[in-house]
């Protein structure tokens, strides 16, 4: 720098090239601007509301909000509030992102370990299925499942059914539903155990084999508890379970549970176009794994079971779950779409039904909007920490 | 031969083997059939059940799309064949190729297609010279081309009142033009929007960098959903009271911000690659940070990043089917407006009506991404072996 130059040269440079003072200048600037926008904005939006005579704040959360809600996980009524009905479509938002994050997860690995196949036929119709369904918008899809299929379904009078006690119509996908009686209590407490119980089998026979080399079948024996236990309680306590049928009424059916034709097409959509950016991520994940591990694990001993469980699985999990991260959270934020065929998720309930009602535009949008960052920063904190949870097997 | 055959079978000393074909069963067909369809009974399974599920599928389509379906008439009525009812497709091509756009305006349109497409071809010539010269007539010029075809009017005052091109209001607009004009001004906004946004995260001044990561945390964590119910419903109560925004505008600003926040993120893992002694490098040689990122660092991280790009911009071109959440009439928009139409009330419309808009959009995006391929393999200089 000029300033250090001991020739004699200017001891320092003129003052607008000094990069410090630049900087300084610079965010003066931004922070100026950003300072007048912010202002300019609050002054409009105050004088924009009271001349339309919108009311602020969030005390409207607590009035009764008036209409209905087709699904709701949650005691919903016309007489609740809008605070409730924000919370049901939260929920409803929750549900379909975890059940698509779930079944999308399945068939992806599916599709991605298809895609690596030596079978040409398998592999082919793996990439078929790829190319031809993440080049097709999302929304589109969701409309071909809901206007182009399930709407089309039979009248409820007409249903298919499978021994009268499952049935599939244009009102929904109707199963009887399971009612406990008293005493399924046990059985959960006894599923419960299985599980703790397995947990710590498997730190023994972990421990065992460490010392000794000695080998334990943790899964089968796992299995049993978890599974076994709880169907034994069950047996004993005399089968404490009935179930209710759907049934005919009317128009509709009555009673079971039901998933309606709105949940079935934004879960399959979203099911199958996550399902085939996750098999793109799977197969480069199990490529990104030299084939050099593979055959000094075969070296060592290891069978096939055990080299793909113990050395391929950890090393691709590693390249796999930060862009499988962030494929959730599209998940996440794409059920949103359910807005256009009317699933009562967040943006649907709230920022469509309560913004239309209370013309609160700038409350509900941001409530919105923050549910979203918070559900988005959470699941990223989350797979950040098993993110490094798996990288710290490194040396 | 027979004399050959006759012979005892000779005794060969080792390493004096005769030259002699590989057994059929490991060379050619067969053998690749072996190794790629039936190499195990699971395999063999497989196979046949793959077989039996793709000529399902295609005799499926076949009889859907050919042989039942419907090729002339002018209402869901002729539709009987129980396959698809193309007449949907073609009684209503032009409104789903340009919306509500008066059908006698439409060389408008065609002509602004035409200057774009002109203008493009030398870009993908070799030996085409100066392209720069070429991009900034698309990407400055252009636009108010474009916009004074479309729209019309006094090009933008300097016409005399009432001269000038027919004005057709955007709410007009419609189809796959809406998808296109989205789009496009999305790709051409939030590409330098988001390198603008990368540098800056990346930058040493607090504020600059704090800015630009809440922006573009904010905008990437939120759907584009609400960004757009943003744009709809707050964007005016933003504005000083008798401003309003044209809706297709406030859809344009909503795409392109939302879209260059990913763009952001896609250029900053190039930045991050590119070494740090490039850095210092052109700062050794004399060079100005803008002059050290505009020659040096850019070029290195965008050749990089080229997949992701592209692949922005193709979810940005999938996502401009969301605006017609808000009422804007895009491809997919204009589709479910003409399943609404009493005339063509029928069940095997929606999916004939979905399935050509599949099908237009699979078009462009299955195409965007082998071009991108083909400039990764292209722009591979490195160290190609």
């Amino acid at each position: 720098m000029a300033a250090d130059r001991k020739d004699g040269a200017p001891a320092k440079a003129v003052f607008w090239n000094d990069p410090k003072i630049r900087g300084y200048f610079y965010q003066a600037v931004l922070v100026a601007a950003l300072g007048y926008f912010f202002y300019t904005i609050f002054q409009n939006t105050t004088q924009n509301l009271e001349e339309r005579g919108i009311a602020s704040g969030f005390s409207f959360l607590g009035s009764t909000a008036g209409f209905g809600i087709i699904q709701s996980l949650i005691e919903y009524s016309e007489e609740s509030t809008y605070g409730d009905a924000f919370i049901v479509g939260l929920l409803n938002t929750l549900l379909v992102s975890f059940l698509g994050i779930v079944s999308a997860t399945i068939l992806g690995f599916i599709i991605g370990v298809a895609r690596l196949s030596k079978n040409v036929l398998v592999s082919g119709v793996a990439a078929v299925y790829i190319e031809v369904i993440r080049n097709i918008p999302l929304l589109l899809q969701i409309f071909f499942w809901y206007f182009g299929v399930l709407r089309l379904l039979p009248a409820p009078r007409n249903s298919v059914t499978v021994l009268d006690s499952i049935f599939l119509n244009n009102r929904g996908f109707y199963t009887p539903a399971p009612v406990p009686e008293p005493g399924f209590n046990a059985v959960i407490i006894a599923f419960f155990l299985g599980i703790i119980a397995t947990v710590f089998l498997a730190r023994w026979a972990r421990k065992r084999q460490e010392a000794t080399g000695q080998q334990f079948p943790v899964f089968l024996s796992g299995l049993g508890m978890i599974i076994g236990l709880p169907i034994v309680v069950f047996l004993v306590m005399g089968m404490p379970l009935s179930w209710d049928y759907p049934v005919l009424k009317g128009f509709n059916f009555r009673g079971g549970s039901v998933i309606i034709p709105e949940l079935a097409s934004l879960w399959l959509a979203l099911t199958i176009y996550t399902a085939s950016f996750i098999g793109e991520i799977v197969r480069s994940g199990i490529q990104a794994v030299s084939h050099g591990q593979t055959e000094a694990a075969y070296a060592l001993g290891l069978s096939p079971t055990q080299t793909l469980r113990l050395v391929v699985i950890p090393q691709a999990l590693r390249v796999i779950i930060p862009p499988l991260t962030s494929q959730y959270l599209n998940l996440t934020k794409n059920s949103s779409l359910a807005v256009a065929i009317a699933y009562p998720d967040l943006v649907s309930v709230f920022a469509g039904t309560v913004l239309n009602q209370t013309g609160q535009a700038v409350e509900v949008i941001s409530l919105t909007m923050l549910v979203y960052l918070i559900i988005s920063l959470s699941i990223s904190a989350l797979m950040n920490w098993y993110n490094k949870k798996m990288a710290l097997v490194e040396r | 031969m027979t004399d050959i055959t006759a012979q005892e079978p000779r005794q060969y000393t080792p390493g004096e083997h005769p030259d002699l074909p590989p057994p059929s069963t490991a060379i050619g067909v067969i053998a690749w059939m072996r190794e790629h369809l039936f190499s195990s009974w699971f395999n063999t399974i497989l196979t046949v059940l793959i077989l039996y599920f793709v000529y399902d599928v295609v005799s499926g389509v076949f009889q859907w799309a050919v042989l039942d379906a419907t090729f002339t008439g002018s209402s869901a009525k002729d539709c009987t064949g129980g396959g698809a009812c193309w007449p949907f497709v073609t009684n209503r091509f032009g409104q789903f190729m340009y919306g509500f756009y008066p059908e006698e305006l439409r060389w408008r349109v065609n002509l602004g297609y035409a200057i774009a497409v002109i203008a493009m071809i030398p870009l993908f010539i070799e030996r085409v010279r100066r392209k720069g010269w070429i991009l900034a007539f698309l990407l400055v010029v252009y636009p108010f081309i474009a916009f004074y075809l479309f729209y019309g009017g006094s090009f933008f005052g300097l016409l005399p009142k009432g001269s000038g091109l027919e004005i057709v209001e955007t709410a007009r607009w419609g189809g796959l033009m809406v998808t296109l004009v989205i789009a496009v001004t999305g790709i051409v906004a939030s590409f330098p929007l988001g390198i603008l946004l990368a540098l800056g995260r990346r930058s040493k001044l607090p504020a600059i960098k704090t800015f630009c990561i809440v922006f573009i945390e904010l905008w990437r964590g939120v759907p584009l959903i609400s960004v757009l119910f943003m744009a709809s419903v707050m964007l005016p109560l933003f504005l000083p009271p008798g401003i309003t925004f044209d809706k297709l505008l406030r859809a344009l600003i909503g795409v392109s911000l939302f879209s260059s926040a990913y763009m952001a993120e896609v250029v900053r893992g190039g930045l991050q690659a590119i070494p740090k002694g490039q850095t210092e490098a052109a700062q050794a040689l004399g060079l100005s940070y803008w002059k050290t990122m505009r020659l040096v660092i850019l070029p290195q991280a965008l050749k990089l990043v080229i997949p992701g790009i592209v692949s922005t911009f193709i979810g940005l071109f999938k996502d401009t089917t969301l605006v017609l959440i808000i009422g804007l009439f895009d491809l997919l928009g204009i589709v479910q407006v003409g399943l609404t139409d009493a005339n063509w009330l029928g069940e095997s419309v929606p999916v004939t009506g979905y399935v050509f808009a599949a099908f237009s959009f699979w078009i462009f995006c299955f195409s965007m991404s082998r071009y991108s391929m083909h400039l990764e393999r292209k722009l591979h200089t490195g160290h190609k072996r």
